[in-house]
């Protein structure tokens, strides 16, 4: 069965989602949601994300919505399956990676979900973005960051030695960060970060999201 | 004693794992960390919690931190005690999945908001910002809106059963309903509804009685 994803190849959340799908070997199917004329927000999209956003995704009869829920889910059904596990083995690998997964949700992602709406949402909608806000997220960033960089000088990953969602779920946030936020030296400048950044960055599942037509 | 929890009294994010562990029957140690003295950020509750925040959790060699990876992890480890508050089935899981999500990602932002304004300001002796009260007042109703027709045609809000999705909203609905923002969800019957059953669970008044 081919999974259906609604959303977009240039939306951070539809992006984890994909990555995700390409690393366990799930078929997708990309159906196209026009963010820039608001279609999320039409009926027909928010009888599949009562929240008129993406991404949603069908498969057969079973739907979901929130990418972390749906990138678990799938993560649990490969393991479940005997392939890919990107969730650990252990009860406690798994409460490690969902630790990490929260921590993404509760420190990392306001602060760029804010330094997106200034530097990139407002000007496309014709308006200013608060640089003082920004230059603020930032330097709470900073501090995130020392976190992540003394857990990776003890770790490969964030879950622990292996790659697990806990790592994919960072994976378009700091695109951004890395890209339109220009702010690469954050990560550069913090050995453990930049090498763990390096290594889930050129993975060929991640690679293949970013080759997809925007 | 094989399981403590680090935080404190008024804190929901410490509520919140103590409630799941009242779900599951399980003893626990807790040890109050002083905010006010600046305890979580020392060095000693720093490798509890790099971030300086609480709760922290230990079960034996364990230590965890972020309250809704705690919840999980007790759901998971200890699935045959108490209540399941996960479902076996793993679509099932994964719905509940979805609604815990909403929770976390929607319904937290403005609930904690209001929660610091309306429940914990007060207690701190500092002033309500009114105007911050009525935008986030606002945008909670936008995910209320959501929620009743959910809970319309669901028991609870991941499904036929009580789980994550539900218990995660209780401690902040400790503050909510004891304030003026109460009316958001009483003026919504199938929410207001489902918040009174939850909050009536033993597990819950167990913790209110400990506070």
């Amino acid at each position: 069965m081919v999974v259906k994803v609604y959303g977009a190849t240039y939306a951070a959340c539809p992006l984890r989602v994909m990555t995700c799908l390409f690393e366990l070997g799930f078929q997708f199917d990309l159906i196209k949601v026009d963010l820039q004329s608001g279609e999320q927000k039409q009926p027909q999209n928010l009888l599949r994300q009562p929240f008129g956003q993406v991404p949603s995704i069908e498969d057969g009869d079973f739907k979901l919505f929130e990418s972390r829920a749906i990138i678990r889910y799938y993560a649990a059904k490969s393991a479940s399956q005997g392939g890919t596990n990107l969730l650990g083995e252990t009860l406690e690998e798994r409460a490690l990676v969902d630790q990490w997964m929260e921590v993404e949700v509760n420190n990392y992602n306001p602060l760029i979900y804010t330094m997106v709406l200034q530097l990139v949402v407002l000007p496309q909608q014709g308006q200013v973005g608060d640089m003082e806000l920004v230059q603020d997220c930032k330097g709470k960033l900073e501090k995130v960051l020392d976190v992540y960089e003394e857990r990776l000088s003890k770790s490969k990953y964030l879950g622990g030695e292996r790659f697990t969602i806990a790592d994919l779920t960072h994976l378009p946030n700091t695109r951004f960060l890395v890209e339109e936020g220009g702010m690469e030296d954050l990560i550069k400048r913090r050995k453990n970060l930049h090498n763990w950044w390096l290594d889930i960055s050129s993975r060929p599942s991640w690679l293949k999201v970013m080759d997809l037509p925007k | 004693m094989t399981i403590k929890v680090h935080g404190s009294v008024f804190s929901t994010a410490t509520l919140r794992v103590r409630v799941c562990l009242n779900e599951k029957s399980l003893d626990y140690e807790f040890i109050h960390v002083d905010l006010r003295s600046g305890h979580h950020k020392q060095d000693s509750f720093l490798s509890l919690n790099p971030f300086g925040q609480i709760p922290a959790f230990q079960d034996g060699d364990l230590n965890l931190f972020e309250s809704r990876a705690i919840t999980r992890y007790i759901a998971h480890s200890y699935a045959g005690k108490g209540a399941p508050l996960v479902s076996s089935d793993a679509k099932k899981a994964a719905v509940e999945g979805v609604w815990a999500e909403v929770e976390a990602q929607r319904y937290e932002p403005p609930a904690a908001k209001l929660t610091w304004e309306l429940g914990i300001k007060p207690i701190l002796g500092m002033a309500t910002d009114d105007d911050v009260v009525k935008a986030q007042e606002t945008e909670l109703e936008k995910v209320l809106d959501v929620y009743e027709p959910r809970l319309a045609h669901s028991k609870y809000l991941g499904g036929d059963a009580f789980s994550l999705a539900d218990l995660h909203h209780l401690p902040t609905l400790k503050y909510l309903m004891a304030s003026p923002v109460k009316a958001v969800f009483e003026a919504r019957p199938h929410v207001a509804a489902w918040v009174a059953e939850i909050m009536a669970r033993p597990s819950w008044q167990k913790v209110l009685a400990e506070c």
